[in-house]
């Protein structure tokens, strides 16, 4: 009965864990989700900027609604953790990887110089490897394209986002965009089967491997291999060029995207963009274990308040 | 005399059967005039590369265009393929003998051993700006309006610098490089083309929040450049939030300066809501050369569908020329041969298939010569 509800109320992640709890009893800790009393534990970051009055929100919306969540409430600081290298403490990433299941704020990085993001520190810390945005125009919020219904996958740790850059002599400077194998399979198998699970026909990969031949080679080459093993899933490749003059002419023609970090960023903001702004747009980050950390996509807009997406 | 009365008043209400623009000039609203130096009607040499796919047919139909206006300007034709190794030193030669080139694509392989043509011959001839200009053409509807967009590229470093090595088996790493030198010179390019072309901002595209030094250093020469030119409005923004905005309100963009590959997807973007890459032109300059092809993706040669069945739409080859011809000092040749593709595309009967239509290329260019005046 417990498993029933269970199945019930977390589709498919309930049965990896149910799975894996069969199959491997010791190596799994059971992870307690609702049962019919105890609440969910979940991790809140309020975030800067109008971050703590959207959160406010949130709580508001989901005490309405009678929504089993407790949530644990975590800072950013403004000193350096010694033990993690920036502003967010052990504590808030030790709650994170305990609860599993997360919901984060818009939180500021500064640009040229200074601290490293915020952002990608939780990314790289709680190993979230892919960004899912589903991107749906909303009945009753007319903008000028009106039938987009599309998900785009993002590679989430690596690639032009590493953060390595260096000075070689004065003037010249260098930034690493590094692929690897095990992160681009990893991010594959992950838009397959959530395309899978969502019944949703078509997976695209968005790369420039006409200039970048290597480094988004290797990612094409994950793709396919992946594609190979959901052979009812039409698979794909677009270079991104093309991709995004088709995005903004007919987003009807795509179904899931996936792509490395940087394309990824740039093509799930102007699909953002298609449904009305970056206010209506949801997005979660998945880790390994299933880890999920929720959040808004839009920056900390310390001039504004007031707005209610992170709901969504 | 009722008989006699007849045809004429037939063809006097022909004859006043409006049109969007005027049959002759009229010297009302002709520009004063622009005096050459003896000898510049002299013929032009251009180097003309057709490229693969639909790059023969398109540049088929700038030839006939031009023998049809009687242009100053002859083409020596080369083949090069995007499945050659190297780009050939004859073609090099050629285009430093005369200075301007007119090209087709050139269809890069996807995944396999060769580099780029199109970015060998931009590094090769240091074409180090490329110049992708959007706009809205009359009678072509699309959903943004008022779309008047120019996107200044870098070309020659960025992340195409073709830098890559696998470290171990899973792991490749690829080098972006940005300098202070090619980032100064583009500055000084966008900032200087507005000035000259009378825009009233230039906005630095960038992801300095994420690549602190390399943008960093992009943004900080675009800023150095934009304190010599204080009639000229000057801001920055993110690429993400760049291609958002570009989507939601394109018409507070003009002039978009920006670093390699963000130049790529906004010149795409931009061409995308403005009508389409096939619409719209573009080129390659240097500080000795200019090439001039397809404004947007100009790697994308159609599929073989389009070249069989002849459907390629030539407009951005052509406006590209007109661009060429303004480059080489013949602006009324220039100006007649943009009225006339710009009276084609409003009256919409000619139009290609990724405008909504279902003519041939042959037939766009028929339509274009019989409106040339």
């Amino acid at each position: 009965m417990a498993s029933h509800l269970l199945r019930r109320a977390f589709g498919s992640r309930s049965n990896r864990i149910l799975s894996s709890l069969s199959s491997q009893p010791s190596a799994v800790t059971p992870r307690v989700f609702s049962s019919a009393t105890a609440p969910i534990q979940a991790t809140l970051f309020p975030g800067d900027g109008i971050g703590p009055e959207i959160a406010e929100s949130v709580k508001q919306v989901f005490r309405a609604a009678e929504v089993p969540i407790e949530w644990e409430e975590h800072y950013v600081g403004d000193q350096m953790d010694p033990r993690t290298q920036s502003f967010l403490t052990w504590e808030s990433l030790e709650s994170v990887r305990r609860n599993r299941v997360g919901l984060k704020g818009p939180m500021a990085t500064p640009i040229g110089k200074g601290h490293r993001s915020l952002n990608l520190t939780l990314r790289k810390e709680l190993n979230l490897y892919a960004n899912v945005r589903p991107c749906n125009s909303l009945p009753g919020y007319k903008t000028r394209y009106d039938d987009v219904n599309l998900i785009t996958i993002r590679e989430n740790t690596e690639g032009e986002y590493s953060g390595l850059e260096h000075q070689v002599v004065r003037g010249v400077v260098e930034s690493l965009k590094i692929i690897t194998r095990q992160a681009s399979l990893r991010v594959a198998e992950y838009a397959f089967h959530y395309a899978k699970t969502h019944g949703r026909e078509r997976v695209s990969a968005i790369h420039k491997a006409n200039i970048m031949q290597k480094t988004d080679g290797l990612f094409l080459k994950c793709c396919r291999e992946v594609a190979e093993k959901y052979p009812d899933i039409t698979y794909e490749e677009v270079v991104i060029d093309n991709c995004c003059m088709m995005l903004v002419k007919n987003p009807a023609l795509f179904d899931v995207l996936v792509m490395p970090n940087l394309y990824g960023d740039i093509i799930s903001d102007l699909c953002a963009g298609l449904v009305g702004g970056l206010g209506l747009t949801p997005s979660c980050n998945i880790g390994e274990g299933g880890i999920a950390l929720a959040e808004a996509v839009h920056g900390s807009a310390p001039d504004i308040a007031g707005k209610l997406w992170l709901i969504l | 005399m009722a008989r006699r009365a007849l045809p004429i008043f037939k063809q006097l209400t022909c004859r006043s059967s409006p049109t969007s623009f005027a049959v002759k000039p009229d010297p009302n609203t002709r520009f004063v005039t622009y005096m050459p130096r003896p000898g510049d009607g002299a013929p032009r040499p251009v180097t003309l590369i057709p490229g693969d796919g639909i790059g023969p047919l398109v540049t088929n139909a700038v030839e006939q265009v031009m023998e049809a206006m009687h242009a100053p300007v002859y083409f020596e034709r080369y083949d090069v393929h995007g499945d050659m190794q190297r780009v050939p030193p004859e073609v090099l030669d050629s285009i430093r003998k005369n200075k301007v080139c007119l090209k087709g694509g050139l269809r890069t392989p996807v995944g396999g051993g060769v580099n780029s043509l199109n970015v060998q011959l931009r590094k090769e001839l240091d074409l180090y700006a490329s110049l992708v200009n959007c706009f809205n053409l009359p009678g072509l509807p699309t959903r943004h309006e008022n779309v008047d967009i120019v996107v200044i590229r870098e070309n020659t470093e960025g992340e195409y610098s073709g830098l890559e090595h696998e470290v171990v088996p899973g792991v490749v790493e690829s080098l972006k490089v940005i300098t202070k030198f090619c980032s100064e010179r583009i500055a000084k390019y966008a900032f200087e083309y507005a000035y000259l072309n009378n825009r009233k901002k230039v906005t630095a595209v960038h992801k300095a929040n994420i690549m602190k030094l390399a943008d960093g250093l992009f943004l900080e020469s675009c800023r150095e450049v934009a304190t010599k030119y204080p009639s000229i409005k000057y801001n920055e923004i993110i690429v993400d939030n760049c291609c958002m905005q570009l989507v939601s309100k394109p018409e507070q963009f003009d002039v978009m300066v920006t670093p390699n590959l963000y130049g790529n997807l906004v010149a795409n973007t931009a061409a995308g809501i403005a009508g389409g890459t096939g619409v719209m032109p573009g080129g390659n300059v240097g500080a000795d050369h200019a090439v001039f092809e397809q404004g947007a993706s100009a790697g994308n040669v159609g599929n073989e569908k389009i070249t069989d069945q002849k459907k390629a739409n030539p407009v951005a080859l052509l406006l590209s020329s007109a661009m060429m011809l303004r480059h080489l000092q013949f602006p009324s040749f220039a100006d007649r041969l943009e009225t006339a593709v710009k009276r084609v595309i409003s009256e919409g009967k000619h139009r290609t298939k990724d405008l909504g239509g279902g003519s041939t290329t042959q037939e766009v260019v028929d339509a274009v010569i019989a409106n040339l005046d």
